[in-house]
């Protein structure tokens, strides 16, 4: 908690005890910890003079800001449409394969999470994923257990 | 302001520019269908109903979020137009769950209007309602049904912009967005005041209130009960709007009859505790006046504020736990019926308190969720047994097939039936104050307000935040202590302005010593329980009702009542008394703000 409040804090230095602080202090949760919990969306409101509501919604709007406990690692397939025609699904099974776990879960370790996402912006190099900020693109489900292996290994 | 000129439908209209389509076209009475649009709040532009045509523009305007500009023509009723809202109307159907005939806003429904006025074709797009939701009935006051919501967001922005409360929210996206609280959590979990201001605003029947009305009808005809009802001030003065007549119609007589005529076994008005709140209320400031001036004890709390808006109540231990002390420990009116009805009125009648229900008929959704608060039975029953709002009370009239329109007038039962102007005006913004002020001047110094006709117009109106002060001159001798002081009352309706009040006694700055505080825009006339729809029109026409029936009361300030005055003598001997304290006072609870 202590570790959110800091985050809170050095945010609200930046951009000001205002509303437009929120975002930046929900991407700066998200970077430390992966998610948002419910205690730190009410820590967030009452920094920010707030209702807990607000913050939900927000949080609830953006796909990158979690608020369910995810793994180190967190795959993001796109779903779009180019991605789809470019053969996403082949390489949804061929993760879903190696991890042992469907879409929307997280791995027993908890180093993995596999999520769908929307647009990424790399439709020209389809189909696309990222893990944390990395992007993989051009994939194909033969390459998906060696990229698995490489963060294994970590 | 500059002028401009625009056309609609090929008629010249002058408007001052800035002025949006949809407000230049109701200028000229062209009617604009409008789903999200809320007088009272901000414009969201969401639903698209209101498109218009603007030549030389390609595409369609939402009529309610574009200024007008000089030598603007404008179309609203074009077959592009009437196509595009058929198909908007149509696309929010088939999200919609369309069991109209058991919805209970069936006949007074945005939507179903839309629909019935384009002719909406039920082929024309499949129902794409989703599976499984659930009603949630977790609040004694407002049930939410997402499968009736349009995602309009008005709920949103009256609960933000009206209420500075911010229980609702838009959550997720696309397809998946909806209306939640705090990670979708239930309603009586979350920091809700239960106002019903959300109700009121809300075009289909996705947010209602919870609905007790039943009950009520098995009581009425369980020859074992007494049923007792009682009627608040501002019921009167909007109950007609839902029974045919125009808006602003006092209704007090034929409601009397009404009741009794639907099988009530004593027809009472919540007005007589109003005026016995303002003797509680009165006296308590003026204790609290001398333990601050004269006796400089420092754990009582200055500026007193009201306590008779149970929205207002809940609004204050969510957001303001710390400064509780300034509540007035007063019950509200309802609360004070309640607990009456079944210990003074029983033992007058001589009926036995296990056999009478008591029923509050309400302006108000926040009464239902005060009626069952834990602390409230302190006549060793369930003081209120059921609280209805306006809303229910009409439609059980409407059921009990009476033709209200040619009742006969009809005057309540005694005991507790008799009421003054003071008691009426609770009713408005502003009207607590006014009835405080008629009767503590008149005891302090023995004469009567110093304004015409005990009209203070100082407290009354409509802006957010407003104040007077009264200097207390030539008391009395037991109030020598108050010679000379100038005693500075302050008024603010909707929790917006309560917030600001609330802000300035915790930074110590507040320049008050009594405040009222109402928590919906306009007082109990605008409150969650009354006819939809409401604007500030709406408001305005109930509120001079409420004067209206305050200057046509023989008596008009609170302590002259004689049912008060016997209801002292006989049973509760001083305000503030050993057995006032029991009954009539009450305790709050510090909760999360969060």
């Amino acid at each position: 908690m202590a570790e959110i409040e800091m985050i809170i804090n050095q945010k609200i230095e930046r951009y000001g005890r205002e509303r437009k602080a929120l975002l930046p202090i929900l991407q700066g949760i998200v970077a430390a910890k992966n998610y948002i919990s419910q205690d730190d969306m009410v820590c967030v409101a009452r920094a920010l003079d707030i209702s807990a509501a607000d913050v939900y919604g927000t949080a609830s709007f953006y796909s990158f800001l979690e608020n369910k406990v995810l793994g180190k690692y967190v795959i993001r397939v796109c779903r779009s449409i180019t991605c789809d025609m470019k053969g996403k699904n082949k390489i949804l099974k061929a993760l879903e394969e190696e991890l042992r776990i469907q879409l929307g879960e997280t791995t027993h370790d908890r180093l993995f999470s596999l999520e769908a996402t929307n647009c990424i912006g790399l439709c020209d190099m389809g189909p696309a994923m990222l893990i944390n900020e990395k992007p993989y693109t051009h994939l194909t489900a033969e390459r998906i257990p060696e990229i698995i292996f490489e963060y294994r290994n970590k | 302001m500059s002028m401009i000129s625009l056309k609609i439908d090929g008629q010249l209209v002058e408007v001052e520019s800035g002025t949006t389509i949809l407000e230049a076209a109701k200028k000229i009475n062209v009617n604009i269908p409008t789903l999200c649009h809320h007088e009272d709040l901000c414009v969201a532009g969401n639903c698209r109903v209101c498109v218009v045509e603007v030549k030389g523009r390609e595409r369609l305007e939402a009529s309610c979020s574009t200024p007008a500009p000089e030598g603007m023509e404008i179309w609203t009723n074009t077959a592009r137009v009437r196509n595009a809202r058929q198909d908007i109307v149509s696309l929010l159907v088939s999200e919609h769950n369309t069991q109209c005939t058991t919805c209970y806003r069936n006949t007074n429904c945005e939507l179903q209007n839309l629909a019935a006025e384009y002719n909406v074709d039920g082929n024309r797009y499949l129902s794409v309602l989703k599976p499984g939701i659930k009603v949630d009935t977790s609040s004694w006051s407002i049930e939410k049904d997402d499968s009736k919501c349009i995602r309009c967001q008005r709920c949103v922005r009256t609960c933000a912009e009206l209420q500075h409360v911010n229980a609702l929210t838009a959550s997720h996206k696309g397809k998946d967005m909806k209306i939640s609280t705090f990670l979708d959590l239930p309603f009586n979990e979350v920091v809700c005041t239960n106002c019903g201001q959300c109700v009121n605003r809300c075009p289909t029947g996705a947010l209602t209130e919870r609905r007790y009305f039943n009950q009520v009808w098995e009581a009425i005809g369980d020859p074992t009960k007494h049923v007792v009802m009682n009627t608040a001030p501002s019921v009167r003065v909007a109950l007609g709007e839902m029974l045919g007549y125009e808006v602003g119609h006092r209704v007090t007589g034929k409601m009397v009859t009404a009741m009794r005529k639907m099988g009530a076994d004593s027809v009472l008005d919540t007005d007589f505790a109003a005026d016995l709140t303002i003797i509680e209320e009165g006296n308590e400031l003026l204790t609290r006046l001398k333990k601050v001036l004269v006796d400089k004890d420092q754990s009582v709390k200055l500026p007193m504020i009201t306590s008779c808006s149970p929205g207002w109540v809940k609004f204050i231990e969510h957001m303001f736990p710390n400064h509780l002390g300034h509540l007035s420990t007063c019950k509200s009116p309802q609360q004070m019926f309640g607990t009456l009805s079944k210990t003074y009125y029983a033992e007058q009648k001589g009926i036995d308190p296990k056999d009478i229900v008591s029923v509050a008929i309400m302006p108000c959704a926040a009464k239902k969720y005060e009626a069952n608060r834990p602390e409230m039975n302190d006549s060793g029953y369930r003081d209120i047994d059921a609280g209805l709002t306006t809303r229910e009370f009409g439609l059980m009239i409407k059921q009990a097939g009476l033709d209200f329109k040619n009742l006969p007038d009809g005057a309540f039962d005694s005991i507790m039936g008799e009421s003054t102007g003071a008691g009426v005006i609770f009713g408005a913004t502003g009207g607590v104050m006014e009835a405080a002020l008629r009767t503590a001047y008149a005891v302090v110094t023995g004469r009567s307000v110093p304004f015409e006709n005990l009209n203070i117009t100082a407290v009354r109106g409509t802006d957010g935040i407003r104040e007077a002060s009264i200097k207390v001159e030539n008391c009395l001798p037991e109030w020598s202590f108050l010679e000379g002081v100038v005693l500075n009352v302050g008024v603010a309706h909707g929790l917006k302005n309560a917030r600001i009040i609330m802000d300035q006694i915790a930074a110590g700055t507040s320049k008050y010593h009594f405040i009222e505080v109402m928590a919906c825009p306009g007082g109990c006339i605008g409150g969650g329980g009354q006819p939809i729809p409401t604007n500030a029109e709406i408001r305005a026409k109930r509120t001079a009702a409420i004067y209206e029936e305050d200057m046509g009361k023989p008596i008009r300030m609170s302590h002259e009542n004689p049912e008060i005055v016997k209801i002292y003598e006989e049973y509760l001997h001083e305000p503030l008394g050993h057995k006032s304290h029991k009954l009539l006072h009450t305790h709050y609870t510090p909760r999360n703000r969060y």
